[in-house]
């Protein structure tokens, strides 16, 4: 029986997501038993012409091009599985779905006619159907372990939906928000790194995108209440995953709402 | 020593004594230590190890240690962590490889009055069923119990109303009361044969009446200065009638649904089963981890969760909390150790929305409860 | 609480750990529709699985996972553990792919059964919706063992489509048994000559004497609901309506928590509870 074929896809992105895929060192071996790499440009000079069992999507969509090449890559896989942040929610580079890309455009570049960029950084799951959706800045090891294996086995993969704070309670750490009054975004976001920021005694920054039952507005509300000020809480949203819809949408209430103040005073 | 009349008074290097006297007898000790700005429970070897002359300040959604400036062993309220961690672990193997190490019994070193009730509730749960834990009977087989009186609750503690507390009254093998007035010392009471071992071996004094007397007053201060809990009468009635109440909604607004006061509960045992298979396949395990009813996955059903909005996950909780634990148990489910409102990140008093659901939920004319100082 | 007061515990011994499968190996397995599939299975010890109409294993395999899923077999022969599974699901989807001769893991028989023989004397009337006639077919066929002890046998049986109808040749065999078999479909083809709406419509005209029968009632939980309903409107007294319910399950014996219905552990209150004690707790939203 020959080997499912995989393929691995850059967008607008910063190559981490790969680079955890590579970094899976004690499974890299049976993954490539498991696993014809047939496109991974990153790792191989491997170019299989296609179609492939499994592609694995890094990046979001914020060219014309890019957007043309994510339907042809849907059309050459048989599974498509968005790895991490850029590719789940837009990344990063979704700051400037509320900002004036013309402006930065003229800002930065001499010659602004030649770059050909849309105006919005958008997830792959807006221009294509995804099979399987992995959040993470970057994508944990072991849950992309999980999605490759359920994919090899057939059954759908395990992923958690809860949010951080099962995963800071199971571990013992002390909460940070509780007992430090640090802004934490772990009860509003995603569980899948093992809480590794507030283990370190960091607020989380939301990088696995919004829990099944994000809650953001009452988190925010008790942050301004325990006096962290309404723009860092916008900050606090606007991060990796500040294009998933709960945090956009409450990172622009945050605003109106420090304007309406400003308005006030 | 003259003729054994408990309670005895210890000096502090006999509660250093009886540290020594359980690990000499082979038993892990296991007591309240600082860590990252809270106190939990990990191994401890000497006094050093305690958060001595610490204080706690508790609220809704806050906990902050401070220096008490004296040099009280156990000056603060229950730690951050209880000790289910010990008994029921976060994630343990139930098939396939994994450590398979017998447990050892353990000792457990300034249990709280709540926290042992606690873990009684765990034993109605676990052990005293029709079909047993397994893995929690082995944990459980042999545990030591020193347990402390309660003497400087938080303001999140109600374990007075709901008589768990401030003195353990049962379960422990050694009681100890810290009293600092009048030189720092102990009055010890034994709870079983070994305990009155360990105080012999740790060499006690006759208590004269002043110290128990001290004793009784730091009990009496303590269950003074907390706050009051439900009214026990019709509380069952009153949360099953008031189901439909649109006050769930209101509460569901502000509850992050993080799963956080059902985790750190000491009472609460929920647990779910998931299976890993591995690239390789072999390595397949299936691995038991805490769950909670605020997550969508614990009601899940083919074609969705029963319990879909925060609001119905919140109703779960208190309602098992406080009306079905009593139906499945015999007991309420709650010790009164006021956990879930300090580590709630929203800042949710559980005791203020007992009191507005049960406002909201008496028939005219009975409004029992109308606000969060309910008398117990 | 301390060493004394701690029952010791009954399990040094892991074979009596409640959390451990005991090996079965599939014997046979037949598609009964598109998506749902009737697996024989045997005991790989050779110990018999007896077990009550009505109850339930836990049945997987490690690395997929395990489920709660009512026995189909006939009780009066446990050396044959037989389930029908419908692919929906993790677990279901391998346990439908396996294939002869593989090993699955089971755990009980668990939960309280149907107590068919309550029923003796009277009639019994069955409504089952979709695959809820696989946990009412050992019920009936307890029923058939002794026949003579009935008086009229009835089932009401719904599916979604023609295509969806669980064990039409047993259907058959039980109408030649004098069984009153009614089917009837939520949606039939152009051309479908059979009854066409809901399950619940058959109750007021099915042939039982109200105020002597037994009902025992399986499928989706709103049917159950609607059916429950309109067997007490016609005269059957709510505590003989018996309703299967399903809930999320763990553990089967009570310990995890899931399935919690109110004060009730479904794994071990249940499944199968009588309309008179759920009534009310099934009304309450998200409950």
């Amino acid at each position: 029986m020959s080997r499912p074929t995989l393929a691995v896809w850059k967008f607008a992105s910063c190559d981490g997501c790969q680079l955890t895929l590579l970094n899976c060192e004690d499974e890299l071996t049976d993954l490539l038993r498991a696993l014809d790499v047939a496109y991974f440009p990153e790792a191989t000079r491997a170019a299989s012409p296609g179609p492939f069992d499994i592609s694995l999507v890094e990046g979001s969509i914020t060219t014309p091009a890019d957007a043309e090449r994510i339907v042809e890559v849907r059309r050459l896989s048989r599974c498509l599985v968005t790895i991490g942040a850029c590719a789940t929610s837009g990344g990063i580079q979704a700051l400037r779905n509320t900002a004036d890309v013309d402006e930065y455009r003229r800002l930065v570049y001499p010659r602004p006619d030649l770059v050909a960029v849309l105006d919005r950084s958008t997830p792959i799951a807006t221009h294509v159907t995804v099979d399987v959706e992995l959040p993470g800045c970057p994508v944990d090891r072991h849950q992309l372990l999980e999605v490759i294996d359920a994919l090899l086995h057939d059954r759908r993969p395990r992923l958690p939906t809860y949010g951080v704070c099962v995963e800071c309670r199971r571990a013992e750490a002390a909460c940070v928000l509780v007992s430090r009054g640090l802004a934490c975004l772990g009860p509003v976001t995603r569980a899948g790194c093992g809480a590794l920021c507030p283990r370190h005694g960091r607020g989380c920054y939301g990088c696995f995108g919004p829990q099944e039952a994000a809650n953001p507005s009452a988190l925010s509300d008790r942050l301004v209440a325990e006096g962290t000020p309404r723009r860092d809480v916008v900050h606090l949203f606007r991060t990796v995953t500040a294009g998933a819809e709960p945090f956009r949408r409450e990172a622009a209430r945050q605003e109106e709402a420090r304007q309406e103040e400003a308005d006030r005073s | 020593m003259g003729v054994r009349a408990y309670p005895v008074v210890l000096p502090v290097d006999g509660v250093q004594k009886l540290i020594d006297l359980l690990r000499g007898r082979g038993l892990p000790v296991v007591g309240p230590t600082p860590r990252d700005g809270v106190i939990v429970h990990a191994p401890i070897t000497s006094l050093a190890d305690l958060p001595t002359g610490t204080g706690d300040d508790q609220a809704p959604g806050r906990y902050r240690l401070r220096a008490r400036g004296d040099g009280a062993l156990f000056g603060y309220a229950v730690p951050a962590s209880s000790w289910k961690h010990l008994f029921l672990p976060p994630r343990e193997v139930l098939l396939g490889d994994g450590p398979a190490t017998d447990p050892v019994p353990v000792a457990l070193f300034g249990v709280r009055s709540c926290d042992l009730a606690a873990l009684d509730l765990h034993d109605r749960a676990l052990l005293r069923r029709p079909a047993v834990d397994v893995r929690y009977a082995r944990r459980r087989q042999g545990t030591v119990v020193v347990a402390v009186t309660c003497t400087e609750p938080s303001a999140m503690c109600f374990c007075a109303g709901l008589r768990t507390g401030p003195e353990p009254s049962a379960g422990y093998d050694v009681r100890l009361t810290e009293l600092t007035d009048g030189g720092h010392r102990f009055l010890a009471v034994p709870g079983t044969p070994l305990g009155e071992d360990l105080l012999a071996e740790a060499g006690w004094d006759p208590a004269a009446a002043r110290d128990v007397e001290a004793a009784a007053d730091a009990v009496r201060d303590a269950a003074g200065r907390m706050r009051r809990a439900p009214r026990l009468d019709g509380l069952r009635e009153d949360l099953y009638g008031a189901a439909d109440l649109p006050h769930w909604e209101q509460v569901g607004s502000r509850c992050l649904a993080c799963a956080g006061c059902t985790l750190v509960c000491p009472t609460c045992f929920c647990t779910t089963v998931e299976d890993t298979s591995g690239v390789r396949g072999e390595d397949a395990r299936r691995i038991r981890v805490w769950d909670s009813c605020f997550t969508a996955a614990f009601s899940y059903l083919h074609g969705g969760s029963v319990r879909e909005s925060i609001a119905s996950r919140y109703r779960q909780w208190i309602t098992h909390k406080f009306a079905t634990w009593t139906d499945q148990f015999g007991v309420l489910g709650c010790v009164g150790c006021g956990r879930c409102t300090t580590w709630c990140p929203a800042g949710i008093d559980l005791l203020a929305e007992l009191a507005a659901v049960r406002g909201l939920s008496a028939p005219p004319g009975d409004r029992r409860v109308t606000d969060g100082t309910e008398t117990g | 609480m301390t060493t004394q007061e701690v029952p010791a515990p009954s399990a040094a011994d892991p074979s009596t750990d409640p959390m451990r499968p005991r090996p079965f190996r599939l014997l046979a397995h037949r598609f009964d529709t598109d998506d749902t599939v009737t697996v024989r299975l045997e005991p790989v010890d050779g110990v018999p699985l007896a077990f009550e109409a009505g109850q339930y294993t836990m049945i997987g395999m490690l690395g997929a996972g395990e489920v709660p899923i009512s026995i189909s077999g006939d009780p009066a022969v446990p050396d044959l553990l037989q389930h029908t599974i419908r692919d929906v699901g993790g677990v279901t989807h391998a346990l439908v792919r396996a294939r002869p001769g593989d090993l699955v893991g089971v755990r009980g028989p668990y939960g309280r059964g149907w107590s068919v023989m309550d029923g003796a004397g009277g009639d019994v009337v069955l409504v089952a919706g979709g695959i809820g006639l696989a946990p009412l077919r050992p019920a009936l066929l307890e029923i058939l063992a002794h026949r003579h002890r009935f008086g009229r046998v009835v089932v009401l049986y719904g599916a979604r489509t023609p295509a969806d109808i669980l064990y039409a040749d047993t259907l058959d065999s039980w109408r030649s048994d004098g069984v009153d078999v009614a089917e009837i479909v939520d949606y039939g083809p152009p051309g479908y000559r059979g009854r066409v709406g809901r399950v619940t419509t058959l109750v007021p005209r099915a042939g039982f004497d109200p105020a002597n029968t037994l009902a025992l009632v399986c499928g989706p939980e709103i049917m159950m609901r609607y059916a429950a309903a309109a067997l007490a409107d016609r005269g059957v007294p709510p505590g003989r309506i018996r309703l299967s319910l399903e809930r999320n399950m763990k553990c089967g014996i009570g310990l995890c928590g899931h399935c919690q219905l109110r004060e009730l552990f479904i794994c071990t209150d249940g499944p199968v509870l009588p309309w008179s004690r759920v009534e009310a707790l099934l009304r309450v939203k998200e409950v």
